[in-house]
């Protein structure tokens, strides 16, 4: 018996061994916030196939996890191999640079200046990031009710003021609660404000958030949502910098324009079905453009892993153009690689609104600024973000005069500077 | 089975006898308090350590080694202020209105949390119908998770919520409860206080319950008024009780976080933004996440509760010594 026991242990450790020295796992954190988890998972297991004895393996977490967690993970040394991001540029020090490992020409010109997101800084070069998910900010219509109010819908150079009198008009002959509603988020801002003059950034390169167009823009903000035309409850119902949008009342019908962006096609589709027709309308114009915020998650890899090669493979799998226009297919998202981008992408599970939507969205990446893509790509961005939403909502609930907010608003930028410098 | 039990009781004596010979009597003491102190040596103090030594560091990194050494900047951020009373002048403006917005919590929420306790555990005392159910009834509150008051209070609270819906139905105007400061910042406090109310009345009903009866009957026979019943026996005799109450209120007040946090964000703007609130996200939802700063309004926190403790150890002992 004892004899027995002893083999049988004996060879259960060496399987063990045997296993261990054979499989390469790769672990990827993933973020629970939509299909994405599942569809590359799916498709990485083509990447299995090429790559016996590689075993990709996706810890699905909440969002908040990514966020909050991940970063402190990183520092210790613990995270995964591969992880889905949205503080692009903010976690850089921690990339891994695929560059030594992938065929960097094909990844320069299939994504070029999306790469920069995930940089350093201008003098980085480096490979770190496949940007999933593309993603662009700007407004919804409820079509429906501009037909009943026999209301025209703004030409597609309009400015907001246009908008807001025509969307004004619109609740009013219909009966509806809101007029306009805006996530409360200092990205979702950033379009408008860029579209109406402000800069974000001095002849440096340095950030400055505040300048004349920017407090121009917020005052007019403010300016809506005391006159209600802006939906009070996005803004004004939070504190601090948490994140709050107007999807459900516009799912309910009870909104005339959303100002959110191109991730909401796939819930609006669901959710709305042939309850009232929308559409796409992008970002209203001013003298800086008609431009939306540019945005989306990708996937890193990070130096902390046991297999560079292979995280860098996979990633690069995930980049061919045929995996990728899977990708972006069935996630229904707008593709960040550009000759997907340019070959068009076939929504196969999509309903027409869906579709038009998302071609919609993808005509829209021509009028993004280039201040957008360095905003976005900006490592303080997520600081700017956040000291926006605190201080324009002081601003509205009356907390404090729009001067001394945005006064205020410089001094935080100020501080997180010198802080992280 | 009792056999069983001796046999096991002789062997656990062994070492008992053996270290009590090598450590003595009064140093045996430690052997059964180490499970506990190591506890609290690694869970509460050695955090409150490193937290301190994080409040004299600065940067956005997360690890020690790469922080750098500030001393007291972090504190002298917090006390920039060219007047205390008025937020907007301290550099650190949202730290003010949300130490300010907790003194103001913790009176309104203690002050009436205390008295409607008092009240209730007065009224739950009398020989009264179904006294069971309603104990139970008050009592309920209190078992339930702060985020799930949090939901129901926003739920009848909200535009289109509960409440609007019967001031509407009987003819009055509803009301943007959440979006108003003032009434976001009132309905934060009876949130708290409706669910944290039924334990404080458990205490003091119990504090009711141990006064002796003959000192009532003495009053009765003496023919003094309920009024003059209750200011000079129930009061006096409930007042250690009373004070325990106070001071654990008073604790968990400045400690409150979470249910306000679901119920308002701390919003409008900042009107219900409480000083744990600004400790969190300063220190782990913001950008970039400022360790040494939330360390050190932490620091000052801890202060104010060990101030607070003191009192209730204090409380808890003229309580016991009568």
């Amino acid at each position: 018996m004892k004899l027995k026991l002893s083999t049988a242990l004996a060879g259960a450790t060496l399987m063990l061994a045997a296993g261990s020295a054979s499989a390469q796992e790769i672990r990827v954190m993933c973020g629970a916030d939509g299909n994405g988890c599942e569809i590359w998972e799916d498709i990485l297991t083509g990447f299995e196939e090429e790559n016996p004895g590689v075993d990709i393996v996706m810890d699905v977490v909440p969002y908040n996890a990514i966020l909050e967690n991940l970063p402190v993970q990183l520092a210790a040394g613990t995270g995964p191999d591969i992880a889905g991001v949205t503080d692009l540029g903010g976690l850089n020090e921690y990339y891994l640079d695929l560059t030594p490992y992938v065929d960097a020409d094909y990844w320069n010109n299939s994504f070029g200046d999306f790469l920069n997101w995930y940089r350093a800084g201008p003098d980085d070069t480096g490979i770190y990031g496949l940007h999933t998910q593309l993603t662009i900010t700007g407004a919804y219509i409820n079509r429906t009710l501009f037909d009943q109010a026999g209301v025209a819908v703004p030409a597609a150079d309009a400015d907001w003021d246009t908008w807001a009198a025509a969307t004004r008009e619109v609740a009013e002959k219909t009966g509806v609660e809101y007029p306009m509603a805006m996530d409360r988020s200092g990205h979702r801002i950033a379009g408008p404000a860029i579209s109406y003059g402000a800069q974000y950034f001095d002849e440096n390169g340095d950030p400055i958030l505040v300048d004349d167009a920017f407090e121009a823009y917020v005052a007019k903000f403010v300016g809506w949502h005391e006159d209600g035309t802006m939906a009070r409850e996005v803004w004004a119902g939070q504190g601090g910098n948490s994140y709050q949008d107007a999807s459900k009342e516009f799912i309910n019908g009870e909104l005339v324009y959303y100002y959110a962006g191109s991730w909401q096609v796939g819930r609006f589709d669901e959710e709305i079905g042939d309850f009232f027709d929308w559409q796409v309308v992008g970002s209203p114009c001013g003298v800086g453009g008609c431009t939306g915020m540019p945005g989306g998650s990708g996937l890193v890899g990070f130096k902390q892993t046991k297999h560079p090669e292979m995280v860098a493979k996979a990633l690069d799998f995930l980049a061919r153009e045929l995996n990728y226009t899977e990708m972006t297919a069935r996630t229904r998202n707008i593709p960040a690689h550009l000759g997907v981008a340019e070959s068009g992408v076939d929504y196969v599970d999509a309903s027409d609104t869906a579709a038009a939507a998302l071609n919609a969205w993808g005509a829209q990446l021509p009028k993004i600024s280039p201040i957008a893509f360095a905003y976005q790509g900006h490592p303080q961005n997520r600081a700017m973000f956040n000291i926006t939403v605190q201080r324009v909502t002081q601003a509205i609930v009356g907390e404090l005069p729009l001067e001394d907010a945005m006064n205020r608003a410089k001094d935080d930028l100020a501080a997180v500077l010198a802080e992280t410098k | 089975m009792l056999s069983v039990l001796s046999s096991i009781m002789r062997i656990v004596e062994i070492p008992m006898l053996f270290l009590q010979h090598k450590l003595g009597i009064n140093r045996l003491a430690w052997v059964f308090l180490a499970p506990n102190l190591i506890l609290f040596g690694v869970f509460t103090f050695l955090p409150i350590f490193i937290s301190a030594v994080y409040a004299l560091t600065g940067g956005d990194k997360i690890l020690l080694e790469d922080r750098p050494f500030v001393g007291m900047q972090n504190f002298r951020t917090l006390g920039d202020c060219g007047n205390f009373l008025d937020p907007d002048t301290c550099r650190s403006d949202f730290f003010w209105r949300a130490v300010w917005n907790t003194v103001w919590f913790v009176i309104l929420q203690v002050g009436f949390m205390v008295g409607l306790s008092l009240l209730t555990a007065l009224i739950l005392n009398q020989k009264i119908r179904a006294r069971g159910f309603f104990r139970a009834v008050f009592f309920f509150p209190v078992l339930l998770s702060p985020v799930v008051v949090a939901l129901i209070w926003k739920w009848v609270l909200q535009k289109h919520g509960v409440l609007n819906a019967v001031l509407e139905g009987v003819g009055l105007e509803g009301h943007s409860w959440m979006l108003d400061s003032t009434w976001a910042f009132g309905w934060s406090v009876f949130l708290s206080v409706w669910a944290h109310m039924g334990f404080y009345t458990l205490i003091l009903l119990s504090g009711l319950q141990a006064i002796p009866r003959d000192v009532y009957e003495a009053a009765l026979m003496d023919r003094a008024s309920p009024w003059r019943t209750f200011r000079r026996i129930t009061m006096p005799l409930l007042a250690p009780t009373m004070l325990v109450v106070l001071v654990l209120a008073l604790i968990k007040g400045v400690q409150t976080f979470d249910e306000v946090f679901a119920f308002t964000g701390g919003g409008p703007g900042s009107a219900t933004t409480l000083i744990v609130q600004y400790i969190y996200q300063t220190g782990f939802a913001g950008a970039p996440r400022l360790f040494g700063l939330a360390s050190a309004a932490s620091m000052m926190l801890a202060f104010v509760l060990i101030v607070l403790t003191a009192l209730q150890m204090r409380a808890n002992r003229r309580s016991f010594n009568g």
